[in-house]
């Protein structure tokens, strides 16, 4: 039986295409999922796409964060189901409360596109797996708004639990606190991040293919679930 | 109808590179003195019908759950009042 891994598109949704490719190129089924619907069609796992949902209008992320399909979402990831959110989707489950913290814009006010090494802290996740842990890798950053805010508290708290997920290497390229590029909740299914492994998913277009062991790591887990 | 005002504005810890941009811009224009600008925004709440301590309880409401993120902003609700037409 194939993984079923939805895709949903917000509209201002820029990425969603190369996340369904990256679900195929890693062996799922990928589904398409609309915002308007609350149905999420059988799937075993999502992923918020990146791009500029509502425009941004408001804050990132936080129109979207009310939509219909939303509403499953939210209650579907509090009851296990992996949902990795990338970019504007990251934004989106920090809108959603699914992770702590906020995105903020850039310290440098510049919107930043570049290849980024990323070292990955915890392996444990839904979305990790199949990475070793310290491992680098290389996929595409780009974003306006990509800096990981939270009060000392809770940055000590995810740190102490081993929540960050990965960490900027070389430059911070936004400002994010302790380096942070993403994390994860406490049960480890809801991980987020501002850079984009569905980019680095094959030799043609990205830097390298670093970012196929996120889709690799969820399908191998619901195999064996 | 009523006028509810809704002005967000980031916390004070956190940082506001838009208002940092926008102070640093202000001696080149000639304005001499201002030591600090955070920019923030202010939302016009047209409200039908009188504005009684319910609505007022909406309005906070609405806006600690949509139209202020409590992470990283503060939030002040106000009635304005409007001149009669």
């Amino acid at each position: 039986m194939t993984t079923r891994i939805g895709v949903v598109t917000f509209p201002g949704s820029l990425d969603d295409q190369d996340a369904l490719r990256a679900v195929k190129l890693a062996g799922g089924e990928p589904v398409s999922l609309w915002h308007r619907d609350k149905d999420l069609h059988q799937v075993d796992a999502v992923v918020l796409p990146g791009g500029f949902s509502y425009g941004d209008y408001l804050r990132c992320g936080a129109i979207a964060r009310f939509s219909p399909v939303m509403s499953t979402i939210i209650e579907q990831a509090k009851a296990g189901m992996p949902v990795l959110g990338i970019c504007n989707g990251f934004q989106v489950l920090c809108e959603s409360h699914l992770l702590p913290g906020a995105l903020t814009r850039n310290d440098h006010l510049h919107f930043i596109c570049r290849d980024q090494r990323l070292r990955v802290e915890n392996n444990n996740t839904a979305w990790t797996t199949d990475y070793a842990a310290g491992q680098e890798i290389t996929v595409p950053l780009k974003n306006g708004e990509g800096g990981y805010v939270a009060d000392e508290r809770t940055l000590d708290e995810l740190e102490a639990e081993g929540r960050v997920v990965f960490r900027y290497l070389d430059v911070n390229p936004n400002g994010s606190r302790r380096d942070i590029a993403g994390i994860t909740n406490a049960a480890g299914n809801v991980v987020g991040l501002m850079p984009h492994p569905e980019h680095a998913v094959e030799a043609l277009t990205g830097p390298t293919t670093d970012g196929l062991g996120f889709f690799t790591s969820a399908i191998k887990k619901l195999v064996n679930a | 109808m009523a006028r509810v005002v809704v002005d967000v504005m980031l916390k004070p810890e956190i940082l506001d590179p838009q208002g940092q941009a926008v102070q640093r811009a202000l001696p080149r224009l000639g304005f001499e003195g201002i030591a600090d600008v955070r920019q923030g925004k202010r939302f016009e709440l047209e409200v039908e019908g009188p504005v009684d301590d319910a609505v007022l309880a909406r309005v906070n409401e609405l806006a600690e759950t949509f139209l202020a993120n409590t992470v990283i902003e503060d939030f002040t609700v106000r009635v304005e009042e409007t001149a009669t037409a």
